[in-house]
């Protein structure tokens, strides 16, 4: 056993690869927060007046909200005012293609493995690439176009798309929905619009790619994402940040339309900057993500694999609306060092038959906390509405916390519900098992961890899934005792 | 509600409790955290599918005269079984040592007021238990009852005794003029390889608005063992706060008990703090209920040592307008390596306007240990009464047989006998099912 500790030990201390940080000429508003940043933000990306009050009527009701304590984190206030809400690297005119993107810029995302260059890597996977506050380039924007998708940056969107973002924007998370959503959408700076046109199925998947470079900045973007009667799209979502001893605050929200018989698929590798191995420095990962199936037979799924941030704080959220609607939700969240979690879902049944499951699997390793906290409800309507939640956690070292927090409120007899959830270790047999046949202790813990997550890993899209598990054996390397 | 902190304070200056040491210092922190806290709202984590305010939002009176109940009244209510059982009557909240009986010897039972057993033998014992409760509930309903703890009762079991005559304890509140508001308050002490059977029951006489809120702190010793049996099934116009709290101090076994088939909003927590390696601690419930009736299982297990386990199964049955909430906590705490914590709840709607809350919450931070919760809700399997009613039983009776079966798994958890007899009895009528 003490042998598997120094092993594990040793490897733990691999660093997080991507905190480093590119110097890039950027353009910022000064810290703080008040209603001239607003304005100054909308200015900045020559937005209409009605964005513009919109924001501002986000940013007065934020004002009187005071930032919820409920959940199980426990992290040093955040100074709003010391926050930068706006940088974006300095760019001289609007790009026609990817060649006048900034050298600088390209190898920072060559760096991080997103290829900006179409040709190449992600031969079928157009990005959208956010880097602090702005979208940096959006790739096979001409292929998709033809298709009639829409898939451009949040600010081209205000711009081209007005009708399509005053009729989505925010309905699905309101401006007023809680504290963090009201104050991304006074300041939110860029982010993805996505539409997918009525019967059109995404021949590729899309992504964002989002970045915190600047310091002292925060990240609020904002994604949205229409499906068309039938349509099909599925989503990625990837974002790193450097490694820096103060806390950045990262509140993003993203809404999910989905129409009658549409589907999306919507898959996040989270990976921000967790901080250091005594917990200094990190992400503040405060997120609201939520769809709605406002269809009959849509179906949102959601897959996340989170291994960084120093506090995580989503809880990615379906509304089935429509009858026959499904809401999935699958997640693995890691925690190691002094990170914490406090993530889950909330399932809310209203139409008729719609069904919806969450597989959530918690691992904790060093002095982390990891809090599963979900909300299953079916409406006094939702007739035959069925739920399967399973949750389990998987504890690595006695330092550690797991915690499970099920919220289940049913009102119709023929709703079905079961939830169920588990907290184990990883066996010293299961290990000497493996040691017999050969495989090393590190090699026998991945393997077991890879199994104990691979009920969710088989749910992303290829692309990602080798880049999840490979980031699953980074997070966790030398936590296992 | 300035109402309801005006009627305490009226009460305490009547009273002028002069006592001494633990028991003032308990009562001084219960009134000032209640001033502070007042009735706990839905925005309480804890109470937030219980809305308690609404019902104490009424006029109580206290001022009630406990010889008003006679040996006639306590009749109406006995449990099978109390010829062979210690019978310990509460009227409005204290102790009525006239309309009790106990048979147990007293070198076998002890049964003092807390005020006395406070300067006694038992000082160190109080002094050490009594309030104990006040670390898990720091809302304002927990601190009313620590308000008027000096009012309460303290039973100890001897050491190495095995009581005989189970304890059979009636809360009655005499409602038969004012609304009435009682607040019993009992400490038991376990002694070490003793063991105690215990009832409760709670009994309202007349047609005015009653509300008990009770709490019972039980001490476990080494190798002692304690069963509780709770039934409550009374009007809806009866609420109820009852807190049971048990320390396991020693290797030992508790078994807990509770069915709830009636009365208006009804909250039981029930905690179980296993200070010792090796601890037994099972907890069962079964709510039927239908009609307005609202019942809350709140249930706390705070694994603190290795190699303990503990259990825990609640069943509920939900009609009509009923609503059934559970929440349930499992602590495994650092050092509690090698525990094993299961939880299990599971719930039948028969109605569209009955409604369930669940919570089962689980936070452990020991590593090397196996912990489960699992929670259902749904309605009969069809498939279950496809079958019976294929072998020609009727939709009616297979529906009355499955529901049986479903309960049953938790009355025989009861260990004595009459008790388990008289309950079933009142849930096959209430399903319509034959024996």
């Amino acid at each position: 056993m003490s042998e598997m500790l120094n092993t594990l030990e040793q490897t733990a201390l691999s660093e997080y690869k991507y905190g480093w940080v590119t110097d890039i000429e950027a353009d910022e508003a000064p810290p703080g927060l008040s209603e001239d940043i607003v304005r100054f933000i909308s200015a900045k990306k020559n937005e209409p007046e009605w964005m513009l009050e919109w924001r501002l009527k986000a940013y007065r009701h934020w004002l009187k909200m005071t930032e919820p304590e409920w959940a199980n984190v426990k992290y040093p206030k955040v100074d709003y005012n010391a926050i930068k809400y706006y940088s974006a690297p300095k760019q001289k005119k609007t790009l026609n293609s990817l060649d006048e993107v900034d050298p600088e810029l390209r190898a920072t995302f060559e760096k991080l493995g997103i290829s900006l260059d179409e040709q190449k890597r992600l031969s079928n996977v157009a990005v959208d690439a956010v880097i602090d506050s702005v979208s940096i380039a959006t790739t096979f924007k001409k292929q998709l176009a033809e298709l009639g998708i829409i898939f451009c940056s949040m600010s081209e969107a205000v711009q081209e798309h007005p009708e399509l973002i005053k009729k989505w924007l925010g309905s699905v998370v309101p401006m007023t929905d809680n504290y963090f959503s009201a104050l991304n959408s006074a300041v939110f700076s860029d982010g993805s619009f996505c539409y997918i046109p009525k019967g059109v199925k995404s021949p590729m998947e899309l992504s964002t790619y989002f970045r915190i470079n600047a310091e002292n900045t925060g990240q609020f973007e904002r994604t949205l994402i229409v499906a068309e009667e039938g349509s099909y799209v599925s989503y990625l979502e990837g974002c790193t940040a450097p490694m820096r001893d103060e806390n950045q605050l990262h509140a993003a929200v993203v809404e999910i339309v989905a129409l009658d018989n549409a589907e999306v698929k919507y898959s996040t590798v989270q990976n921000w900057y967790p901080g250091d191995k005594d917990g200094k420095g990190g992400i503040y990962n405060f997120v609201t993500k939520r769809g709605i199936c406002a269809g009959v037979n849509s179906k949102i799924s959601w897959t996340q694999v989170e291994t960084g941030s120093a506090v995580t704080w989503k809880y990615p959220s379906v509304i089935l609306k429509g009858d026959n609607s499904q809401g999935e939700f699958y997640s693995v969240a890691v925690t190691n060092n002094h990170q914490q979690a406090d993530t889950g879902t909330k399932m809310m049944h209203i139409g008729k038959n719609t069904r919806s499951r969450i597989v959530s699997k918690g691992i904790s390793a060093g002095f982390s906390q990891n809090s599963y906290r979900g909300l299953v409800q079916v409406g006094k309507n939702a007739v035959n509405a069925r739920n399967f939640s399973q949750c389990d956690s998987l504890l690595l070292g006695d330092k550690c916390g797991a915690h499970t927090f099920p919220y289940i409120e049913v009102k119709n007899s023929t709703a079905q519900v079961e939830h169920e959830a588990t907290t184990s270790k990883i066996g010293e047999d299961q290990i000497f098992y493996c040691n017999q046949r050969g495989l090393d202790t590190e090699t026998a813990v991945a393997l077991i961890i890879n199994g104990f997550a691979k009920e969710v890993m088989n749910q992303l899209p290829m692309e990602f899934a080798v880049e999840a598990q490979k980031l699953l054996a980074i997070s966790l390397e030398g936590s296992v005792g | 509600m300035s109402e309801l902190k005006e009627l305490i304070q009226d009460k305490l200056n009547k009273e002028s409790f002069s006592g001494n040491g633990s028991l003032k210092a308990l009562s001084q922190k219960g009134l000032e955290l209640f001033n502070e806290q007042g009735i706990p709202t839905v925005n309480h984590e804890e109470w937030k599918y219980t809305r308690i305010s609404a019902v104490l939002n009424k006029d109580f009176s206290y001022a009630v005269d406990a010889t008003a109940v006679t040996a006639k009244d306590v009749d109406a209510f006995r449990l099978p079984g109390h010829e062979a059982a210690n019978e310990l009557v509460f009227v409005n909240g204290i102790y009525h040592a006239e309309l009790s009986n106990i048979r147990s010897s007293a070198d076998e039972l002890v049964i003092l007021p807390l005020s006395e057993a406070v300067k006694g033998e038992y000082k160190a014992i109080v002094d050490a238990n009594l309030g104990h409760s006040a670390n898990y509930h720091t809302d304002g309903i927990n601190a009313l009852n620590n308000t008027f703890a000096y009012q309460g009762l303290f039973i100890a079991v001897k050491k190495n005794k095995s009581v005989e005559h189970p304890l059979y304890c009636y809360y009655i509140n005499d409602a038969r003029t004012v609304n009435v508001l009682s607040q019993p308050r009992t400490l038991i002490y376990v002694a070490a390889s003793a063991e105690v059977q215990l009832v409760e029951e709670e009994v309202t006489i007349g047609t005015s608005d009653s509300f008990i809120n009770k709490v019972s702190e039980i001490v476990v010793e080494e190798n002692a063992q304690v069963s509780i049996y709770k039934i409550q099934n009374e009007d809806s116009h009866s609420s109820c706060v009852k807190t049971t709290h048990v320390r396991q101090l020693g290797v030992s076994k508790v078994n807990s008990v509770t069915i709830t088939l009636n009365g208006g909003v009804i909250r039981n927590n029930l905690n179980f703090i296993l200070e010792a390696p090796g601890c037994e601690s099972n907890m069962y419930g079964l709510y039927c209920v239908k009609g307005n009736t609202h019942v809350d299982n709140h249930t706390i297990v705070d694994n603190q040592q290795p190699h303990s386990l503990s259990n825990e199964l609640y069943k509920g049955i939900i009609d009509e307008n009923a609503t059934g909430v559970f929440n349930g906590k499992i602590f495994v705490r650092q050092d509690a390596q090698k525990t094993n914590a299961y939880q299990s709840n599971k719930n039948v709607l028969l109605s569209d306007t009955a409604t369930v809350n669940t919570k089962p919450q689980l936070e452990i931070f020991a590593d090397d240990v196996k912990c489960s919760h699992g929670c259902t809700i749904g309605r009969l399997d069809d498939e279950a009464l496809f079958y019976l009613q294929a072998r020609g039983i009727g939709e009616k009776a297979a529906k009355a047989l499955l529901l049986h079966a479903f309960a049953v798994e938790i009355l025989d958890k009861i260990e004595l006998e009459p008790i388990r007899q008289y309950v079933d009895q009142i849930i096959s009528e209430r399903l319509d099912f034959e024996i």
